[in-house]
C-alpha cells in the first residue's frame, strides 16, 4: 500500500521532470533559433555598404580599420582615402579584431571561431594584403602596433581560459619582427619605477608604441598597488623605466614630440572612466581632453595635432565609430569614420 | 524511480542490514549517479559562461583588463569560505539536500541575472553569487554521496561523481564556442543555454534525489541493529526510536576537528600550500611552446578531459590501496607535472603530458579527499568536515598562488616550478607519515580478514569500535544503557 503511494509519487516526479526537460529544451532551442534567424536576417537586411576599389585607395594616403557596419563584410579590414574618410570604403579579405599598418607591414590580431575558439596574430604585406607570418596568441586580442618602418610588431592579448588560475596576470605583451621572430614577452623584462625594480607579483604590461627600432613606450601596472605607469623601454636592454604615473595605452606622435594616452578620470560604480591626455615630452606638460571621456582604446595620431580613437555606439551593440579630436583641452571630438574600429593611418 | 529511493535509504542505513554485505558491490548507488548528472548539467552551465565571460566582458561590455582580473579573483575567493557554512547547515538540519538545492538554485538564479546584467557591477554580483552557490552546495552534496554509498567503495562513488561532473566541465566551453560560432555576438544565447542547463540540473536534484538524512539514519540503524541482536534497544529508559528524535542532537564542532580529522586537514593544507594555480603551469608551457600558445584558452579543457578519464579508475584504486595513500601520493603527479612544465624541452608532447599529469593529480586528490574525509569524520558532522577540508584546501591554494607569483618573477618560470616540485619531494613522504595510520583501518583499504565483532557499528560495515564517535557515546549515555560489550 505505502509502496504503491511511493511508486505513484516517484512516477509523478519523473513525469514532472520530463515536462520540465521538454519545456527547457523548447524554450532554449526556440530562443537560439530565433537569435540565429534574427542575426541572419539582420545581415541580409543590412543596407549595402558603399564600396570602392582597393588598389586606388592604397595608392593614396589612407586610413585602415576594422569595418563594423552590419552586413556581410562585418569585421573585415577596410581602407578609406584620408581625403574622404566617411565615403565609400575598400575591403580587404582579412578579418581582424585589431589592425595596424606602417610602411610595408600590417599587423592583424584575429579570433578564430570554431568548436575550439583560438586567437592568432598575422602580419601582411600592405601592398598585396597577403600573409607574411603568423603566430598564436594566448587569448583575446587587445592592442597591436607596428613600428614606423614596418620591422617590429607589438601585440597585447588578454590571457584567458584557465578557470583554475588564481593570480593577477591578465595580459601578455610581446614584440615580434614582421617575419614572425619573437623578441620576447616584455613581462619578463625589467621594469624600473622610481629607481627600484617593480617586482609586484601582479604586474602587467600592455599597449606598446614604437619610437624607433629599439625604443618604445608601454603601460606597466600593478593591480595590488592600483597604479599604472607610462614606461619607456629599450628592446636591446630588455628594460623599461617608468616616466609618469596614471597613463595607459600610449601612442607616440609622428614627430616624436608628444605621447598620447588614456587616463583614469572617474569611476562610476565599479567601472573606470578614461579620457585622453597628451604629454609634451620636452616640457612634461600634460593636456587632458575631457570631451573624450568614456573611451577605452589605444589612440592613433592622424597627424601631429589630431588623435583618432574608437568608441562603441551605445544603441547599436557591435557597431563602433572612429572619432577624431584636436589636441587641445577645449576641443570637441567628431565622428571621422562611421562603423569603424582600430584605425591606423598609412602615411 | 523506486530504485532511487530504495538504494538511497538502504545505503544510508535505514533498513535493517545484514552484518556483512557483499565484498565489492559492482554498482554505485543511483543517488551518486543522479548527483553526478546534476553536477554535469550545472558544470555545463557554469563552464559555458566562464569560457565566454572574458570575451563578453571585454568585447560586449567594453571593460578593461584590470576589471577582468578583478572578476577572476572574486570567482576564486567567494567559494572558499561559504563551504564550511554549507556543510554546517547541512549537518545541523540533517537535510543536506535542502542546502544543496539552495546552492544550486542560487547559481541558476545568477544565470538569469546575467541575462539582464548590463554593467560591471551587475556582472560582478552575478559571478560572485554563482560562486557562493557553488560553495554552499559542494559539502552537502559530497556528504550525500558519502551517505548514499557503500563505505568500502566510497572512492569509486566519488570517482563516478567527479567523472560525470568533469564531463560537464569539458562540454560547457565547447557548447559556448559552438553557439558563438553559429551566432557571432550570441552571448545572450550562451547565457540562455546556461540558464536552461542550470534549471535542468536543479530539477533533477529536486525531483530525483531522495531527502537523505545521514544523522537520523545512522542513529536509527544502530537501534535496529541492537534489536536484531536481541539486545534491549535501551536498557532502563524510555529511549525508543519514536521518543528520541535523533536529528535533535546538537551539532558539535569538536567532532569536526576530531584527532583524525585534524591530521587530514593539516596534510590537506600543507599539500595545498605547494599547489600553485594551473594557470602558472599553462603559462610556463606557453612561454616555450607554440602549440601550448595556440591552444592556451583550452588547456584547462585538456586537463579536465584527463581528469574525467582517470577519476573512476583512480577512485577504485583508492578503495583498494587506501584513500589517504592515494591522496598523498597522488601529489607525485603534480610534482611530475611541475617538473615536466619546468624542465622538459618544449614540444606538444610535453604539453600533453603535463595536462595528463594535472588530470591525474585532480583524479587522485579531489574526489578522493572527499572520500577520505567522508569516512574519517563522524556521520553526524560529515558535511561540515568535508566543507572544512575543502575550505582549508582552497584557501591554502590561493595563498600558494599569491606566494608563487613572487618566485615566478624572481627566479623565472621554469626554475620557480622546479623549486615547488623540489618542495613536494620532501613534503609528500612527510605528509604520508602523518596520515598513514588512517589507511590501516579495515575500511580504508577494502576489508581484509577482519572478523572482530562490530558491536559499535550502526550498520555493521563501518569503522571499528575504537573509533566510535563521540556522538554515539553521548546518545548511549542519554539512553542510560550498559556498555555494548
Amino acid at each position: 500500500m505505502s509502496q504503491d503511494v511511493g511508486v505513484r509519487r516517484t512516477s509523478r516526479r519523473a513525469a514532472l521532470l520530463a515536462v520540465i526537460v521538454v519545456v527547457v529544451l523548447a524554450v532554449v532551442g526556440g530562443y537560439a533559433w530565433h537569435a540565429w534567424r534574427t542575426q541572419r536576417q539582420a545581415v541580409a537586411d543590412a543596407p549595402p555598404v558603399d564600396t570602392t576599389a582597393l588598389d586606388a585607395v592604397l595608392a593614396v594616403p589612407h586610413l585602415v580599420f576594422r569595418s563594423t557596419l552590419p552586413g556581410e563584410q562585418y569585421g573585415l579590414v577596410a581602407a578609406v582615402p584620408l581625403s574622404d574618410p566617411a565615403g565609400p570604403r575598400a575591403f580587404t579579405r582579412l578579418a581582424c579584431d585589431r589592425i595596424d599598418v606602417a610602411g610595408p607591414t600590417g599587423a592583424c590580431l584575429r579570433t578564430q571561431r570554431g568548436i575550439a575558439t583560438t586567437f592568432d596574430a598575422v602580419t601582411v604585406d600592405t601592398t598585396t594584403w597577403q600573409q607574411v607570418a603568423t603566430w598564436a596568441l594566448p587569448g583575446i586580442p587587445s592592442r597591436t602596433r607596428v613600428s614606423d618602418d614596418g620591422t617590429l610588431v607589438g601585440t597585447t592579448a588578454f590571457v584567458t581560459g584557465h578557470s583554475y588560475a588564481t593570480v593577477g596576470f591578465s595580459t601578455q605583451t610581446e614584440i615580434h619582427r614582421a617575419d614572425g621572430t619573437s623578441l620576447g614577452n616584455i613581462e619578463d623584462w625589467l621594469v624600473v619605477v622610481d629607481g627600484a625594480p617593480l617586482t609586484a607579483v601582479d604586474r602587467n604590461l600592455w599597449g606598446v608604441t614604437f619610437v624607433d627600432d629599439d625604443t618604445f613606450y608601454a603601460t606597466a601596472a600593478s593591480q595590488s598597488a592600483g597604479k599604472t605607469w607610462l614606461v619607456r623601454g629599450s628592446i636591446g636592454d630588455r628594460t623599461m623605466i617608468a616616466q609618469r604615473e596614471g597613463a595607459e595605452c600610449p601612442a607616440v606622435s609622428p614627430d616624436r614630440t608628444h605621447v598620447a594616452y588614456k587616463k583614469v578620470v572617474d569611476s562610476r560604480g565599479a567601472q573606470t572612466v578614461w579620457a585622453l591626455a597628451v604629454l609634451d615630452l620636452a616640457s612634461g606638460t600634460e593636456t587632458l581632453l575631457p570631451a573624450t571621456e568614456g573611451l577605452d582604446d589605444q589612440p592613433e595620431w592622424l597627424d601631429d595635432d589630431t588623435l583618432l580613437y574608437g568608441l562603441p555606439r551605445t544603441d547599436e551593440p557591435g557597431t563602433t565609430d572612429v572619432w577624431s579630436v584636436d589636441v587641445a583641452a577645449d576641443s570637441t571630438p567628431a565622428v571621422l569614420v562611421p562603423g569603424a574600429w582600430s584605425p591606423a593611418v598609412a602615411r | 524511480m523506486t530504485a532511487v529511493h530504495d538504494e538511497g535509504t538502504r545505503a544510508a542505513g535505514v533498513r535493517p542490514t545484514t552484518p556483512r554485505p557483499p565484498a565489492a558491490p559492482a554498482k554505485v548507488s543511483s543517488v551518486v549517479v543522479t548527483l553526478g548528472v546534476v553536477s554535469l548539467l550545472t558544470d555545463i552551465s557554469s563552464e559555458a559562461v566562464a569560457a565566454v565571460l572574458p570575451m563578453y566582458v571585454t568585447a560586449a561590455l567594453g571593460m578593461s583588463t584590470l576589471a577582468y582580473g578583478f572578476l577572476d579573483g572574486l570567482m576564486q575567493g567567494a567559494t572558499a569560505l561559504v563551504r564550511v557554512a554549507g556543510g554546517w547547515a547541512a549537518d545541523r538540519g540533517d537535510h543536506p539536500k535542502a542546502v544543496a538545492v539552495v546552492g544550486y538554485g542560487l547559481s541558476a538564479l545568477t544565470r538569469a541575472g546575467l541575462l539582464v546584467a548590463t554593467g560591471f557591477g551587475a556582472v560582478t554580483a552575478a559571478v560572485a553569487l554563482d560562486r557562493v552557490g557553488k560553495g554552499v552546495r559542494t559539502a552537502p552534496r559530497d556528504a550525500m554521496i558519502a551517505a548514499a554509498s557503500e563505505p568500502r567503495t566510497l572512492g569509486r562513488a566519488f570517482g563516478v561523481h567527479r567523472a560525470l561532473d568533469t564531463v560537464g566541465a569539458a562540454l560547457g566551453p565547447l557548447v559556448a564556442f559552438v553557439v558563438l560560432w553559429a551566432i557571432p555576438d550570441g552571448y545572450r544565447v550562451v547565457f540562455v543555454v546556461s540558464f536552461g542547463a542550470a534549471v535542468l540540473g536543479l530539477a533533477v536534484l529536486a525531483l530525483l534525489v531522495p531527502d537523505l538524512r545521514p544523522r537520523r539514519a545512522a542513529w536509527l540503524a544502530q537501534h535496529r541493529t541492537r534489536a536484531e541482536r536481541k539486545l534491549p534497544s535501551c536498557k532502563g529508559c524510555s529511549c525508543s526510536t519514536v521518543d528520541l528524535e535523533p536529528a535533535g542532537r546538537p551539532f558539535r564542532w569538536r567532532l569536526v576537528v576530531a584527532p583524525q580529522m585534524r591530521r587530514v586537514v593539516v596534510v590537506t593544507g600543507a599539500l595545498a600550500l605547494l599547489t600553485v594555480g594551473d594557470g602558472f603551469v599553462y603559462l610556463a608551457l606557453q612561454a616555450r611552446d607554440g602549440f601550448a600558445t595556440q591552444w592556451f584558452p583550452l588547456l584547462y579543457v585538456g586537463t579536465n578531459v584527463a581528469y574525467m578519464a582517470l577519476a573512476l579508475p583512480v577512485g577504485r584504486l583508492a578503495d583498494r590501496l587506501g584513500r589517504a595513500r592515494v591522496f598523498v601520493w597522488g601529489h607525485l603527479a603534480l610534482l611530475a607535472a611541475y617538473a615536466c612544465a619546468g624542465l622538459a624541452a618544449s614540444s606538444s608532447a610535453t604539453t600533453l603530458t603535463t595536462l595528463l599529469l594535472l588530470g591525474a593529480f585532480y583524479a587522485a586528490t579531489d574526489g578522493v579527499l572527499a572520500a577520505l574525509v567522508g569516512r574519517v569524520a563522524s556521520p553526524d558532522v560529515r558535511a561540515a568536515a568535508i566543507g572544512t577540508a575543502q575550505t582549508v584546501q582552497a584557501v591554502a591554494r590561493m595563498v600558494a598562488s599569491a606566494g608563487f607569483g613572487l618566485l615566478w618573477y624572481t627566479l623565472g618560470r621554469g626554475p620557480a616550478l622546479v623549486v615547488v616540485a623540489g618542495a613536494l619531494v620532501v613534503a609528500v613522504p612527510a605528509c604520508w607519515q602523518v596520515v598513514r595510520g588512517l589507511d590501516r583501518s579495515p575500511d580504508g583499504r577494502g576489508d581484509g580478514g577482519d572478523d572482530h565483532p562490530r558491536d559499535d557499528e550502526p550498520d555493521g560495515r563501518g569503522r571499528p569500535a575504537r573509533r566510535a564517535s563521540r556522538a554515539r557515546r553521548l546518545t548511549r549515555r542519554a539512553c542510560d544503557q550498559a556498555p555494548d560489550t
